[in-house]
């Protein structure tokens, strides 16, 4: 895989290509596709109906219909987002490719960015049957909040990148024994993001670090929308911004785990 | 003048088509105490087969890794093409290629769509007529359709030199390209490399443990052993200084540290 070299332009074949064998791989297997769809449903349909039974039993609930359901939505968002970026980076270390694909004249950004576009797909075969799940059953209609959804889904999936872009160096440098980080790194960062709960639950202290993180902004911003009827657009740019920063040290992470790859010689030994 | 001396002064040929397909000059790599290459010096014209010999941990594979691109050097240089390597791999990963034990085609993918991929990721002109070209050269027609993880180590071979093969490489590298293959099929993967070379005018640089291959097929051999060129010669002229008849019976001389009678300083 050559250097940077952003100088010389990205080539859409190239990223082409490897969005094709992410496609051929998903296409000739079903469990994985099943993967995609059976633990999303299996989520929705859980919290569902805690939401059913809270909001029959507490008055504030209620009135807040749909901020569980809707946490649980664009968390996935979140989480499979990653998972959609790291299982596909992860694939190849698997079928030990990733030594023919560093040979190749592929760019590790014009890798990163299939491996972004395979996320984006697979989040799409996952998420949109959820939403419409969420539709038939709970009747939540994820797409009535509108055109906030787009900043709350942007924000979102760029955090899920920068986290698939680290992970995915941590695993080049280390080796398939660093596997377990990328299945775990994103439920670290949950009780700070606060899917469930405002961020004013938690203490002092913890409240500023809750506020580095991006997805905590956009559930603020969800809880807002749903209980308040308003839309935090500071708070979608502060999450902007935030991302902005996350994702280029990601990717300088990633570089710099690659060199040192290659200064140890993982690359020749990618097994555990 | 040391040997590495000499190589070193030969690495003064500018970028250009005349430069040699590989120049190492002062190879070194270190992995915490153990010195896997230890300062290696040479230059491979273009147009020749070049066998790396050596047992195992003699350095082979590191040093193909490191012309590749796949490892980087403690200290020395490794111009690939006529570009340093890796500053200017954009400029020349495109122009060669390789295959190794080390990595796999993935399994689940047909033959096809994995010679489909990397004839996308090296930009390569009508790649469905490329494809058909080497699945005649090579044989790979009667299982084309067929997942790569369904086929027995002979066939995965072939088509791991398909897929070294889909660029139409200046420079190929080779690490045991007939390992797993049954005598026929080595042959037969022999006769096309040498088949390739002369219509390509191809460089190959192969690491083998097969010596017959090396015989068979090589201008010029490398002997390894401990990160060090042991000996860097023709094969006739390697099995005369040693006065062997087989380049086996050279490398069991190198590798238990025998020398056959041969006077030792005109070993190399």
């Amino acid at each position: 895989m050559s250097e940077l070299a952003l100088h010389r332009g990205l080539a859409m074949h190239r990223i082409n290509a490897m969005i094709l064998r992410y496609w051929y791989l998903l296409m000739s297997s079903w469990p994985r596709l099943l993967e995609l769809l059976y633990w999303p449903a299996l989520q929705v349909i859980t919290w569902g109906f805690i939401q059913l039974y809270i909001a029959e039993n507490a008055n504030f609930f209620a009135r807040a219909g749909g901020t569980l359901i809707g946490a649980v939505i664009l968390w996935d968002i979140l989480f499979r987002g990653q998972l959609g970026f790291s299982i596909s980076f992860l694939e190849e270390m698997w079928a030990r490719n990733i030594g023919n694909l560093m040979m190749s004249p592929l760019k590790p950004i014009e890798f990163l960015l299939a491996l972004m576009v395979m996320s984006l797909i697979r989040l799409a075969i996952g998420v949109i049957p959820m939403t419409l799940l969420a539709l038939f059953l709970f009747h939540f209609n994820f797409y009535s909040l509108g055109l906030p959804l787009i900043a709350f889904f942007c924000n979102l999936i760029f955090t899920s990148w920068a986290v698939g872009i680290f992970v995915s160096g941590l695993v080049l440098r280390n080796g398939l024994g660093a596997e377990s980080i990328v299945w775990t790194l994103m439920f670290a960062i949950m009780p700070l993001a606060c899917i469930y709960y405002p961020v004013s639950v938690l203490p002092g202290w913890l409240q500023v670090v809750a506020w580095m993180l991006p997805p905590t902004y956009v559930f603020e911003g969800m809880r807002a929308l749903l209980i308040e009827h308003s839309f935090r657009a500071d708070l979608m740019l502060a999450a902007l911004v935030i991302n902005a920063g996350l994702l280029a040290a990601s990717f300088g992470a990633f570089l710099a785990l690659l060199r040192s790859a290659k200064k140890h010689g993982s690359l020749l030994s990618s097994g555990e | 003048m040391t040997e590495n001396d000499k190589a070193s002064s030969r690495l003064t040929v500018a970028d250009g088509a005349l430069s040699a397909a590989i120049e190492v000059d002062h190879l070194v790599k270190v992995y915490k105490q153990t010195r896997a290459v230890d300062d290696i010096s040479f230059s491979l014209a273009r147009g020749t087969i070049t066998g790396l010999l050596g047992g195992n941990g003699a350095g082979k594979t590191t040093t193909i890794a490191m012309i590749m691109g796949l490892v980087l050097p403690t200290s020395g240089r490794v111009r690939v093409l006529g570009h340093r390597m890796p500053e200017e791999s954009a400029d020349v990963l495109g122009r060669m290629n390789f295959e190794s034990p080390y990595v796999d085609m993935p399994m689940r993918l047909t033959v096809r769509q994995n010679l489909t991929i990397f004839g996308k990721l090296y930009a390569v002109k009508d790649l469905s007529g490329r494809i058909a070209q080497l699945a005649d050269d090579l044989d790979l027609n009667e299982f084309l359709d067929r997942s790569n993880g369904k086929l027995s180590a002979g066939q995965k071979t072939r088509v791991a030199l398909a897929k070294a093969l889909i660029n139409q490489p200046e420079l190929l590298l080779l690490d045991e390209p007939t390992a797993s293959l049954d005598p026929d099929t080595a042959d037969w993967v022999r006769a096309h490399l040498e088949a390739y070379r002369k219509a390509h005018n191809a460089t190959i640089l192969l690491a083998s443990h097969n010596m017959l291959e090396v015989e068979r097929l090589c201008d010029r051999v490398i002997i390894m052993k401990r990160g060090r060129i042991e000996d860097d010669d023709t094969p006739d002229a390697i099995m005369a200084r040693y006065n062997r008849d087989t380049l086996e019976e050279v490398f069991l001389d190198v590798a238990r540290g025998r020398s056959n009678g041969a006077p030792r300083e005109a070993v190399r």
